[in-house]
């Protein structure tokens, strides 16, 4: 499948953490084709399985992109039939207001997130961000309908079509982390040109968003040698220094820091310059805020790296990146795995 | 539905060709005569000749952006045409110029700020159009200068007999006007969709003064502020109450006989109605009734939640009620109900 046609598919689509169950039916049907098993554990990740060729042992790779995204739970009905609302997942307050939502209650409704307005409020009130608090979704029904479809408890997603930029560019809500899932689905589809010896476990995890708790129980099911998370990080944007971010369209980002096996991410680099492929360094000095942080740490420890997709304006409705970023992503994933073999893996604990 | 489509169509304040094309080609062969004035309003004349002449007056233009400059990155700096809250421009997508090329006002990530960075307005100062490019010449070739822009909004029915997107003030107006025009009245009306009204009432005056009209109605969209948190003191206009009838605001003062007449017409007509319980803002009524020695003016309008957002509310009962109060004033203007 196309992965510009994938990706706007799986951001448009809805799957607040722990409710991923729509957006994991669409994964499994593009990357099930690429894969000898698929499965789903009990947290709801969904594993793609894709047996090795060859003689002698089989390493098992791990590839963790997650699939949740951040969104909202309501708490109270209000007079009226408005809905007040917490986060799930970290939200910005100042980006919400004035956005549309789908919550999905007994029917799945739309909304939009309004706020008192402007121009009956004190001045010095439209001097402050909103804070959560006093904002609400307004579903445009009366208050007895809102009563009978909606519970405190049900759920609401940002609703956002994506939107092809200039060049290679895509907007949408989400692709932190489905830019990952994306990279998956290019990395299969490379796959299915190279040889490999490994086992690839492809999983499309859960509840990343909320405690990494998708790739908690991933990891332990699997088992694997190497585990490589996929994730995103900040691409250039206003107002941040140089140094805390990638460039756009210069390729994936290769994570180095105590998160991260050494000979895992000098492999990475090793193949990066042999294919020509190019990528970008970033460090991070302790654990990393992605499913890389709970791989590490499952059972006895597994050596662990992690690509990332540069990405501009993270957890806003308007993330964006670049295409071109994915597909070389997947091609360094890919190139990784081939070039993954018995010796390796055993290279990783000789310290 | 016109409505849906007049109001996804792109037409920020001096650049209102979209909509007038749209309405030009609705109203074509339902009136006698269509012309149009130097800054840009569009006039549908009916019944040449009748008397007494009434003007009836909607807005097309809607508030947006405009685009400011350039940044070395590509990306595109703004600033705002008409009256826009700076907290609703984050994380929305637009639509830049007349090649409608998309785009996205992004923030800085939630993660890189500081605790007290987030209880702190993004000001359009730091807020900026992310178009894809990644440099200033490629931003410059895909982009002018002064290049309007306008929020990138799906129309959609919602709820109850509701529509959500941007842009109702004043494409309600608008659709209501072209189908007050359908119809026939024992007088001479001109039909006026002005431009620049979010600007300043720009459109108006001049409208006013070409008309010259013995009676004047401004069909608009106001702030419906019935929402969580607000008491009802403070509910401008409420939605599904039908049309709101301005008393006053802060540019006009409704003359009593004109607001009887209009009460008058709804209560025998069955229409439930409410008055506008605000005396702040302004519309066109503001410059119609201060032209030449004074034109009688009066206000009726569609209640709108989050106006002036890309997502606002509005209400298809309150819509088709503002329609039928519009068309029973003007029977009860013709039948002598204001100026004998």
């Amino acid at each position: 499948m196309e992965i510009k046609r994938f990706l706007t598919d799986i951001c448009e689509m809805h799957g607040v953490s722990g409710y991923e169950h729509h957006v994991a039916a669409i994964i499994k049907a593009a990357l099930c084709e690429h894969a000898d098993e698929v499965r789903q554990d009990r947290l709801g990740n969904v594993v793609f399985y894709r047996k090795g060729k060859g003689d002698g042992g089989r390493p098992r790779i791990l590839l963790a992109a997650h699939m949740d995204e951040i969104g909202f739970m309501v708490t109270k009905i209000e007079e009226g039939g408005f809905l007040r609302f917490t986060s799930v997942g970290g939200i910005d307050t100042r980006t919400i207001v004035g956005q549309e939502v789908l919550l999905s209650a007994r029917e799945t409704l739309p909304g939009i997130i309004g706020a008192k307005p402007p121009h009956i409020i004190p001045d010095e009130e439209k001097e402050k961000a909103y804070k959560m608090e006093d904002l609400h979704i307004d579903l445009a029904l009366p208050e007895e309908r809102v009563r009978k479809l909606v519970s405190p408890g049900d759920l609401a997603a940002i609703r956002r079509e994506p939107l092809m930029l200039a060049g290679d560019s895509l907007a949408a809500k989400a692709l932190d982390d489905r830019a990952g899932v994306a990279v998956m689905l290019c990395c299969l589809q490379e796959l299915e040109r190279l040889h490999h010896k490994a086992d690839v476990y492809a999983v499309a995890t859960v509840q990343e968003e909320v405690g990494v708790r998708g790739a908690t129980t991933a990891t332990y099911g699997i088992v694997p040698d190497i585990g490589i998370a996929i994730d995103v990080n900040h691409g250039e944007m206003p107002g941040v220094s140089e140094q805390d971010v990638s460039q756009m369209g210069k390729g994936p980002t290769i994570n180095i820091g105590p998160n991260i096996h050494s000979k895992v991410n000098g492999e990475l680099i090793r193949l990066a310059k042999e294919y020509r492929i190019p990528y970008q360094l970033e460090i991070t000095p302790g654990f990393t805020g992605t499913d890389a942080r709970a791989i590490q740490v499952t059972r006895g420890g597994i050596a662990t790296g992690l690509l990332s997709i540069p990405l501009r304006y993270m957890h806003t409705s308007v993330e964006l990146v670049d295409l071109n970023d994915i597909r070389q992503a997947g091609r360094l994933l890919a190139h990784f795995i081939a070039a993954i073999d018995t010796p390796f893996v055993e290279g990783l604990i000789c310290y | 539905m016109l409505l849906k489509r007049l109001a996804a169509a792109h037409g920020v304040s001096g650049d209102e060709s979209e909509v007038r094309d749209i309405l030009k080609e609705e109203i074509e062969g339902t009136v006698e005569k269509i012309y149009f004035d130097p800054i840009g309003s569009m006039y549908a004349c009916k019944g040449t000749g009748r008397k007494p002449k009434v003007m009836v007056a909607a807005h097309m233009d809607e508030v947006g952006l405009m685009v400011a400059g350039f940044e070395k990155s590509g990306l595109i700096k703004i600033e705002k045409v008409g009256g826009i809250d700076d907290r609703v421009l984050v994380s929305k997508p637009v639509t830049v110029g007349p090649n409608r090329l998309p785009g996205v006002i992004g923030a800085k990530a939630i993660h890189l700020q500081k605790i007290n960075e987030r209880t702190k307005v993004i000001n359009i100062d730091n807020l900026y159009i992310d178009i894809g490019s990644r440099s200033q010449d490629e931003t410059e070739k895909l982009v002018k200068l002064g290049d309007y822009v306008s929020f990138k909004v799906k129309i959609r029915e919602i709820g109850d007999n509701c529509l959500s997107g941007k842009a109702f003030d004043n494409r309600a107006g608008c659709a209501i006007l072209v189908e007050v025009l359908k119809e026939d009245y024992d007088l001479e009306l001109t039909g006026v969709f002005t431009v620049q009204e979010e600007v300043g009432l720009r459109g108006s005056g001049a409208a006013a003064y070409n008309v010259n009209p013995d009676v004047a109605l401004v069909i608009e969209s106001t702030i419906a502020s019935d929402v969580a948190g607000t008491k009802e003191a403070f509910h401008a206009t409420k939605l599904g109450g039908g049309p709101a009838i301005t008393l006053m605001d802060a540019s006009f003062i409704t003359p009593q006989k004109m607001v009887d007449l209009l009460v008058n017409t709804a209560e025998k007509l069955g229409i439930p109605y409410q008055f506008r319980r605000l005396t702040t803002a302004s519309t066109d009524a503001g410059r119609i009734s201060q032209t030449y020695s004074g034109i009688l003016t009066g206000v009726v309008s569609v209640p709108c939640r989050y106006i002036h957002s890309p997502f606002s509310i509005i209400n298809m009962d309150d819509w088709q009620n503002t329609l039928r109060l519009v068309k029973g004033a003007l029977n009860a203007i013709a039948e002598g109900g204001l100026l004998e």
